[in-house]
Parts: C-alpha cells; structure tokens; sequence
C-alpha cells in the first residue's frame, strides 16, 4: 500500500514538475507544489491515524468498565471519526500555496483562543456562583442529580473551569499573540497552533465530562485521569514546539522578558504534569488508576504540584500577559527592564520550593515544612518588585487611570496580585497557619488572586486584544467596561471579606475549649454560624458573573458594530 | 550511603552553592555596564513590528518605531 502510494506521488511530483517546466513558473511555485505533495502525503498518514485512533475508541466504548471511560471514548470516536471524514473529503483538493503567509501574523487562532476564554471564563465563574450558594443552601444539590451534580462533582469542575480553561485559553492565546509581536515572527510550525487550541479544547471536554461522571484520581487541580493526562500531555509538547520554535526564528536579537515568563509556565507546567501524573491504570479500558507515590511522598508530589500551579500557571503565565499588556496599554516601555530580569529569576527559583507549606503538621519532616515556609516568605521579595515594576510603568501616565477604564482593570489587577502574595506568605507561616489551615481563609485567598490579579489582567489583556484583532477603532462602549471594572472589584471585595470573616471565626471556634480542656463547639456549630457570610460571598459571585456577562458583551458588540478600522490594512506593509 | 542521603548532602552543598551562585550571577550580569542602554532598546520591543513580521532576514533593528511614543 505504502508503495503504491509513494509511486502516484512520485509521478504526480513528475507530471507537476512537467508543467513547472513548460510554463516556465518561479521557483517559489515548484516549492509550492512540492509543499503540497508533501501535504498530500500527510495527509495519507493522517487517515491512517485517525482511523485507527476511531477504531480503538469504538472498541473502548464497547468494553469500558466505568461510564467516565466510555463516554470519553464515544467523545474521541465522534472527533476522529468526524476529522476522518473532513480529511478524507479535502485529500486530493488543490491546496492554496502558503508561502506568502510569512509576511502576516498568525492571528486567526487568536481570535479563537479570545472567543473560548470569554465563553470558559463565563462557565466557570457560573458554576462557581452555583456551588457557592449550594454551600449556603444544601437544598440546591438536588436529589435527581446525585452523584452528578452535587457539590462534590462541581466543585472540581469549577476550579478546573476558571484555571485550566479560562485561564489556561487566556494563557495560549495571549502568548501566541505575544510571542509573534515581541519575536517579529510568525508562529513556528503551520496549523500546529491549531491542533493545539482545539487539542486543549478537548482536553477541557474531557476532564469536565469527567468529573461529572466520576472519572477522578482526587489529586487538587490534577483531578483528570491517565488517559486525558496523557492527552494533555502530548497537546503541551506540541504548545512547546510552537512557543519555542516561533522564539528560536525570531527576527529581535533579545528575547522580551515576557517570552521567559511564558517559556518559564510551558516547561514548569510540563515537569508537574509528568511527575504528579504518573500512574499505572488499572485496565487500559478503565478510568482508574494508581499512583506510583506513596504515603506522604505522594502528598509532598501533589502539593509540589499543586503550588507550583500556582506559581508558574497562574503567576509566572500572567505576568508574561502583565509584562506586555501593560507597556502596551499605558504606551510606555516597563519601568525597569533590570528589574524585570531580576524579577524572573528570583521567582522562578524560589517558587519551586514553596509547596510543602500545604503541609504544615502532617507527617511531612519539620525540616521539609519549615523550608516551604521559608522559600514562601522570601517569595514577598520578586512578588513585590514584579509589582513595583508593574505599577510604576504607569509613572507619568497616571492620568490614564482617570480617563482609561482599561488600564485602571490592569492596574487593579496588580493590586490584587500584591495583596495576595502579601496574604499568601504571611499564611504558609506555620503559627498563622495553624489557624487559617482548613478554613475558608484559604478559600478567600485564592478568589483574590484569582478574581483580582488572574481575571482582571485577563479583562484587561481581552480589552486590548478585541479591538486590534478584529480591526476595530476602539472598543463599543467604554462606559460598560467600568461598570464591568466596578462590579467585578465590588464582587472581590466582598467575597474577600466575608472570607475572613468566615474563616478566622471557624478557625477560632475549632480552637475554643473550656476550662476543663473540651472542645466548645462542634463541627456543625461552625457550619452554622457561616451561613450569613456563605450568602454574601454568593453575591460576591453574582456581581463577579454579571461583570463578565456585560463583558462579553462589550466584546461582541465591538466586534460587530464599533467602527473598523480601515488604515491599518492599507499602511501595515513594513517600512523596513 | 543510601542514596537519598548522598542525594540530600549534594542538594545543600554543591547544589545549592551552583543555584545561589547563578542567581547572583543574573544579578551582576543585568548592572553590567551598559545594559541601560541596552535595555532600552530591549524595553521597546513590544512597540516594534505591530501588525506584521520582520520582512528581512537579518535586519532586526528597524528604522523607525511604528507606534507613537509619549
């Protein structure tokens, strides 16, 4: 078969090399033409892929011994499958030649990861807002949908929601973005940027499929299970290969800081990926799986993990988006570029020893604890001159925060991100800790880093980027977009406080004992107690939601109405 | 020796002299002199190549700055 196939391409290359050379075409063309050979040749092998990858799916739907498995594999049958098709319908079709292209960015992919950040940031802050007010009202697990759409089942596809897929959508997106602008290139290696974003987008389906059906190795943020990690795992190869290859084709002699902070949160991501993942599942028709860590090694694994997802997905990322977005929208360079390197050195040394201060009196050794204290409140150092740099690169320019909702968002988010990692460290101190631990003090400090600094910078950045990548002016209403700023700060705040409300009162109730040394309350006394500041934390998260949906909005409006632009077409081929 | 002492020795000695060593070295290498000026340069990138790629191989400063700088 094979054979067969590489002789109609060989003659096929003869008969096209024939007319190249009777017409007496440019050489660019005959390169053309031996692209598309090549593609046709892919193309073959694509077939044969997707037709055995539908076929193993097929024969996993039929023998699945957990529904989680099955339906994944009717999802991957009906993708392949349908790619088979696609595929199969364009093999042979005259393909348009692609040499041109190296003089344009690689935008349309943007615009998608744009379109799904928005669309995932809405799902995830929905579910949350949902399983905050099924904390405050029990009521609202319902009975019919037990065992699916509990707390305990929306809970994990809440947070994996708003990281993974709004955040993570926002991350590919605004890096392709970056990475073409700041390297003066166009995206390294083809339509792999696409087989990255759909790629991810079917990541996202399965794991929330997943966790709905009960498909979940219950590790904090690596709840999906071998065979979707193993989907994640070759997708991020391929976001590597594209970051890394557009860098090494830059056209600027110095990569800009935010590549490295980018760089830094691809690699750091896959190193967690691959150590907190690796299981040994139990069928290869099955979901389930075992982890090869034992005891406490296994719970310093995870929260090695599980800070370092933090820091290097919801910090080192971001702040490649605020080393961009900022000087971009403030229309200066950075305050410090020293600083900045700096910056990223620092962090990238010390967050990587943070975690074990998730583990404070467990049975991790004291030495282990104490160093992630210590790592942590070192931490305050680059945290804090990441966000001196940030916020001075407005000096001069501080009237814009009066005249410019956008970069006011930005500059909040920066706020955000100092005050939390003020919080942050000042909580992995093992005194304070043995009172916030287990409360929902925890719980308040990751909505206001999540909330403030990873949403806001992401409003923001999706602010500047809507306009420029559809061509328009300027957005469609910069009124919405401060009752945007305000609901979503004014939905922080009181999530924040009721937060520690909550949780320094549940973390002293735990603590209280009378005189002859019994405890006072019990643990439903607490839970009690909480229910007024439950239900101000759920407005919290209405407020937070209805700013997103006048987003969106926004967003579309100015995509179909605000007026376009019509120069930059026109005057955009370089001088240079 | 097991080897998670030998593996522990190394990590607070040599391990840890190269990684302190390699930050401080970050550190002296971004105030060598002349980087302000060549972090300037550097700084404005994001304000270079707007709406479309470098156009020649080679020629990575260009001549003008697209976008107005206040």
């Amino acid at each position: 078969m094979a054979i067969v196939l590489m002789q109609i391409n060989a003659f096929e290359a003869h008969v096209l090399h024939l007319k190249h050379g009777l017409n007496g075409f440019h050489v660019a063309l005959r390169i053309a033409g031996n692209k598309a050979k090549g593609r046709k040749m892919s193309n073959y092998i694509k077939l044969i892929a997707l037709g055995l990858v539908t076929l193993f799916a097929m024969i996993g739907t039929n023998y699945a011994r957990d529904l989680a498995y099955q339906v994944h594999a009717i999802i991957v049958m009906l993708v392949a499958g349908g790619l088979f098709l696609y595929t199969l319908r364009r093999t042979g079709e005259p393909q348009p030649a692609a040499g041109s292209l190296q003089n344009e960015y690689f935008d349309s992919v943007v615009r998608y990861g744009v379109i799904a950040t928005a669309f995932w940031g809405v799902v995830g802050f929905l579910v949350g807002t949902f399983i905050a007010f099924q904390l405050a009202f029990p009521a609202l697990n319902f009975e019919w949908a037990q065992g699916f759409a509990n707390f305990g089942r929306l809970r994990p596809l809440h947070t994996s929601a708003v990281i993974f897929a709004f955040g993570g959508n926002a991350l590919i997106a605004t890096s392709f973005y970056v990475v073409q602008r700041t390297s003066a290139a166009r995206l390294w290696g083809g339509n792999l940027a696409w087989f990255v974003f759909w790629g991810y987008q079917l990541f996202i389906v399965l794991a929330a499929t997943g966790y709905l059906l009960g498909g979940t190795q219950s590790k904090e943020y690596a709840e999906p299970e071998w065979h979707v990690d193993l989907w994640l795992t070759i997708v991020w190869v391929a976001y590597l290969a594209v970051f890394l290859g557009t860098v090494i084709k830059r056209k600027e002699p110095h990569i800009y800081v935010a590549n490295w902070f980018y760089l830094a949160f691809i690699v750091t991501v896959a190193m967690l990926h691959l150590v907190n993942n690796a299981t040994i599942p139990v069928s290869i028709w099955g979901s389930k799986s075992v982890i090869v860590w034992a005891g406490v090694q296994d719970a310093m694994v995870q929260w090695w993990y599980g800070h370092n997802a933090v820091g290097f997905f919801l910090t080192a990322g971001f702040l490649g988006m605020m080393y961009y977005f900022v000087p971009k929208q403030a229309e200066r360079p950075v305050f410090s570029y020293k600083l900045s390197i700096i910056h990223f050195w620092a962090l990238i040394f010390l967050y990587i020893w943070a975690g074990p201060h998730h583990l404070h009196y467990t049975a991790l050794p004291d030495w282990a604890s104490t160093l992630g204290m210590v790592f942590s409140i070192v931490l305050w150092m680059p945290s804090w001159g990441g966000m001196i740099n940030g916020l001075m690169t407005l000096s001069g320019a501080w009237d814009k925060l009066r005249t410019d909702p956008v970069i006011r968002m930005m500059v909040i988010s920066i706020g955000f991100y100092g005050m939390s990692t003020f919080e942050g460290p000042m909580m992995s101190i093992r005194a304070v800790n043995s009172l916030s631990h287990y409360t929902d003090w925890t719980i308040g400090h990751v909505h206001s880093g999540a909330l403030g600094w990873n949403g806001m910078i992401t409003f923001g950045a999706l602010y500047f980027l809507v306009p420029v990548l559809w061509k328009r002016e300027r957005l469609y209403s910069l009124s919405l977009v401060s009752w945007h700023f305000w609901l979503a700060t004014i939905g922080i705040i009181l999530y924040a406080a009721s937060m520690w409300v909550t949780g320094i009162m549940e973390g002293l109730m735990w603590r209280e004992v009378d005189a002859d040394g019994f405890l006072v309350n019990s643990f439903a006394d607490t839970v009690a107690a909480k229910f007024p500041m439950y239900v101000v934390r759920g407005l919290g998260g209405v407020m937070f939601l209805s700013g997103a949906l006048i987003m969106c909005y926004n967003l579309w409006m100015t995509v179909r109405k605000a007026p376009a632009k019509e120069s930059s077409l026109t005057v955009s081929v370089p001088a240079e | 020796m097991e080897i998670y002492t030998l593996l522990r020795e190394f990590a607070d000695s040599w391990m840890l002299l190269f990684l302190f060593s390699f930050f401080v070295l970050v550190v002296v290498w971004a105030f060598r002199p002349g980087s302000t000026k060549a972090y300037e340069d550097t700084a404005s990138i994001p304000f270079r190549h707007v709406d479309a790629p470098a156009r020649v191989r080679g020629e990575a400063k260009p001549a003008a700055s697209k976008e107005a700088r206040t």
